[in-house]
């Protein structure tokens, strides 16, 4: 089977589902959770009375209140309230609405949700740089004309590909589902650029023996057969992890279904990635260079 | 070889055993605040007034123990109480089991600084302050007054307290002496004789709940700076035992799938493959209760159950990776013995790569994350350096095992034929 022979093809999927994604992003932006806004988040249970829990709500002087239920519980987001004002709601709650407590409550100061973001970018870009230098120094002994850096680099490409399924998937989710981005979604992004790269390595690591040992005059086939050979072992791991996440997503707890989802869909756009992505602009860039080789050549001579 | 069969027998023997040892003598996986339920709060510090970054340190260093004194003065299990850097600002954080959240919120809130005070003026509006602080306090105590029979305050002052007081009360006969508690009058008694033996007592209008908490905030010392509470996370008890039943349920039933898939495409090895992975699991586990002291006992969160959960999909890799490289020696004709090796060892860049890669996310994680990623990294870093042992270590040995018997003979236990070549 000739895959790269069809790359075409494969830049076309990816390309249809990170365009919608790219701009559902710009379009909407991702709906962000109180981890990134600050703000009161207030679960309550023993009682699905929204109405009832708005007039406490309403009472206490609660901002940009929204009030809705999830499974037998009702969750009130608001902006942030002063610790005084929380205590009177509960004692309110308890009175007004018997049998009704609160499950779960959050509460986020602005300042915290800045650093938050911050610090997610930084771990990203470093992770990624880090991971540049560590394939680069792992396939160093690559036989050229293949650079090792062309490894570590494509490897992060792909890494980005996947973290934009995601994001885009969520931008989509968030504008019509409304599943909010919180701070156990840049748990999951990391998560999945880790797995993103440990899968690409395994489809390098068959490039770099077979260059190694047949050389790379034939570099489309030899990347051709590399992935050939590695396909059941990628979609085997691959299964195994994503059963795993769908028994979590089933039967896991509510509070992990956003993240695992998120995991879901990454782990997925990672298999593909690294099977189709990664090594299809391997073998782009390797072509690019021989063009540019043989331009140079064909100059040198004409001159 | 017979030594490797030996040590591998032994070794989930060992497991078993400190797992029974366990069992008699309970030694609980520490579940994290989403699992088990309580508060987790945090205050920023009010730093500016400090210049130097040694400074800072030291006033949160004093702060945390301050705070410490005071959670534990409330006899919650395990409170944790930790000082974090959060972009330029710095927080004291606070973990309490449990959910009597509000009880702590009015102990720590308050930075209890007293102050006392001379008058300056009849009406007692215009106050002088003295020498006299909090901390010349030596202890605080509840009483009952004798005579309303409501709660006060009783505090005895150190020798250079008792000594500054005894001045202050001879300099002010007749007068009256303001207490204060941050800058706010909390009584201002007249003075009726010149006091020597260093005793006093502060009578608000305190309910028992409010001067015990004066007490504790006094004997626990002012805090050096000001604090503002600015997160607040609170998972309620039954919120918190589903999350723990359903993600062991959902870990269970997942393991069993991988069990399954795994026996039902690699046959024998992949049983193998999930008997290395139940002593994986093991290991694991041991580990977060802190059985194995070169690691420090894990918390584990919601988050951590998913760390391990992907770790286990990394540890499969990595047996799966072995038994299709074993596959591919065994096309070439290759015998069990040959093929085991061949596929341990032509699979090992790959496994080696691709974890190393892991590793250094979990390790920027743990460096920048906040603390549930922190613990999210740790929980993956243990759950990989775990897997790289027991997919190779364990399952070779006992593969190895199997070398020259009958079952590495029968091609069938394979998923493929065995063609030729010594067996």
């Amino acid at each position: 089977m000739n895959i790269m022979g069809k790359r075409k093809f494969l830049y076309i999927l990816s390309l249809a589902i990170i365009i919608p994604g790219i701009i559902a992003l710009l379009l909407w932006g991702l709906k962000l959770s109180i981890d990134f806004t600050g703000g009161t988040l207030l679960e309550i249970a023993g009682t699905q009375d929204v109405n009832a829990v708005k007039v406490i709500a309403d009472e206490n002087k609660f901002e940009n209140t929204i009030i809705t239920t999830s499974g037998d519980l009702v969750v009130l987001k608001a902006k942030e309230i002063p610790d005084a004002t929380h205590r009177k709601f509960i004692e309110d709650l308890k009175v007004k609405i018997p049998g009704a407590t609160e499950n779960r409550f959050e509460s986020v100061g602005p300042t915290m949700s800045k650093t938050i973001t911050k610090n997610a970018f930084y771990s990203v870009g470093l992770a990624s740089i880090f991971i540049v230098i560590y394939l680069a120094y792992a396939f160093k002994k690559v036989s050229k004309p293949l650079s090792p850096w062309e490894f570590g680099i494509m490897a992060v490409v792909a890494l980005i590909h996947d973290a934009l399924v995601v994001v885009g998937v969520f931008a989509i989710f968030g504008h019509f589902l409304h599943i909010e981005i919180d701070s156990m979604f840049i748990t999951a992004i990391l998560t999945i650029i880790g797995f993103s790269v440990h899968d690409t390595i395994v489809v390098y690591d068959r490039i770099r023996e077979k260059a190694l040992k047949e050389g790379v005059d034939n570099f489309e086939s030899l990347v051709n057969r590399s992935i050939l050979e590695t396909f059941s072992r990628s979609i085997n791991t691959s299964m195994t992890v994503i059963m795993t996440l769908l028994v979590i997503y089933l039967f896991g707890g509510a509070t992990i279904k956003h993240f695992i989802l998120a995991l879901l869909i990454g782990i997925t756009a990672g298999t593909y990635s690294s099977i189709f992505v990664a090594s299809a602009l391997l073998v782009e860039s390797f072509n690019l260079k021989q063009k540019l080789r043989g331009r140079a050549k064909w100059k040198q001579k004409t001159a | 070889m017979l030594a490797a069969i030996c040590f591998v027998a032994a070794s989930p023997q060992s497991v078993r055993d400190k797992m029974k040892i366990r069992m008699l003598k309970p030694v609980h996986l520490r579940l994290g605040l989403d699992l088990q339920g309580g508060s987790h709060i945090a205050y920023e510090a009010d730093l500016s007034k400090f210049k130097d970054v040694s400074e800072k340190e030291r006033a949160m260093e004093s702060l945390r123990n301050v705070v410490d004194k005071r959670v534990n003065a409330l006899g919650v299990a395990e409170p944790n109480i930790y000082t974090t850097k959060f972009g330029d600002n710095r927080r004291i954080i606070i973990e309490l089991p449990g959910i009597d959240v509000n009880q702590a919120k009015d102990l720590i809130g308050k930075t209890a600084k007293m102050k006392f005070k001379t008058q300056m003026n009849e009406e007692g509006t215009m106050w002088q302050d003295t020498d006299l602080e909090g901390k010349n306090l030596k202890k605080a105590t509840v009483q009952n007054d004798p005579q309303t029979n409501s709660p006060e305050v009783a505090i005895e002052f150190d020798s250079e307290g008792a000594t500054k007081f005894g001045d202050l009360t001879k300099n002010n006969l007749g007068k009256r002496i303001g207490i204060f508690l941050d800058d706010e009058i909390v009584s201002a008694p007249t003075v009726q004789a010149e006091i020597r033996d260093g005793h006093a007592v502060i009578s608000g209008k305190f309910d028992y709940k409010e001067a015990n908490d004066l007490k504790i905030q006094l004997n626990a010392g002012a805090l050096p700076v000001d604090i503002k509470l600015v997160e607040e996370r609170t998972v309620g008890a039954t919120l918190g035992q589903e999350s723990v039943r359903k993600s062991f349920f959902a870990g269970t039933i997942a393991l069993l799938v991988i069990f399954m898939f795994m026996t039902i495409y690699y046959r024998f090895p992949g049983f193998i493959a999930s008997v290395a992975l139940g002593i994986y699991t093991l290991i694991v586990i041991a580990i977060f209760k802190g059985a194995f002291y070169i690691f420090p006992p894990v918390t584990l969160t919601l988050a951590g159950i998913a760390a391990f959960i992907l770790s286990i999909g990394m540890a499969v890799d990595a047996n799966i990776l072995i038994f299709e490289r074993m596959k591919e020696e065994f096309r070439l004709g290759k015998g069990y013995g040959a093929a085991l090796d061949a596929g341990f060892k032509r699979a090992w860049p790959s496994i080696k790569d691709s974890n190393i890669a892991t590793f250094i996310t979990c390790a920027i994680l743990m460096a920048f994350g906040s603390t549930v990623i922190k613990g999210f990294a740790y929980t993956l870093l243990i759950g990989v350096a775990v897997s790289m042992f027991t997919a190779i270590t364990i399952t070779r040995t006992f593969l190895k095992a199997f070398i020259n018997t009958r079952i590495s003979k029968n091609p069938k236990l394979f998923g493929f034929a065995i063609e030729k070549g010594e067996k």
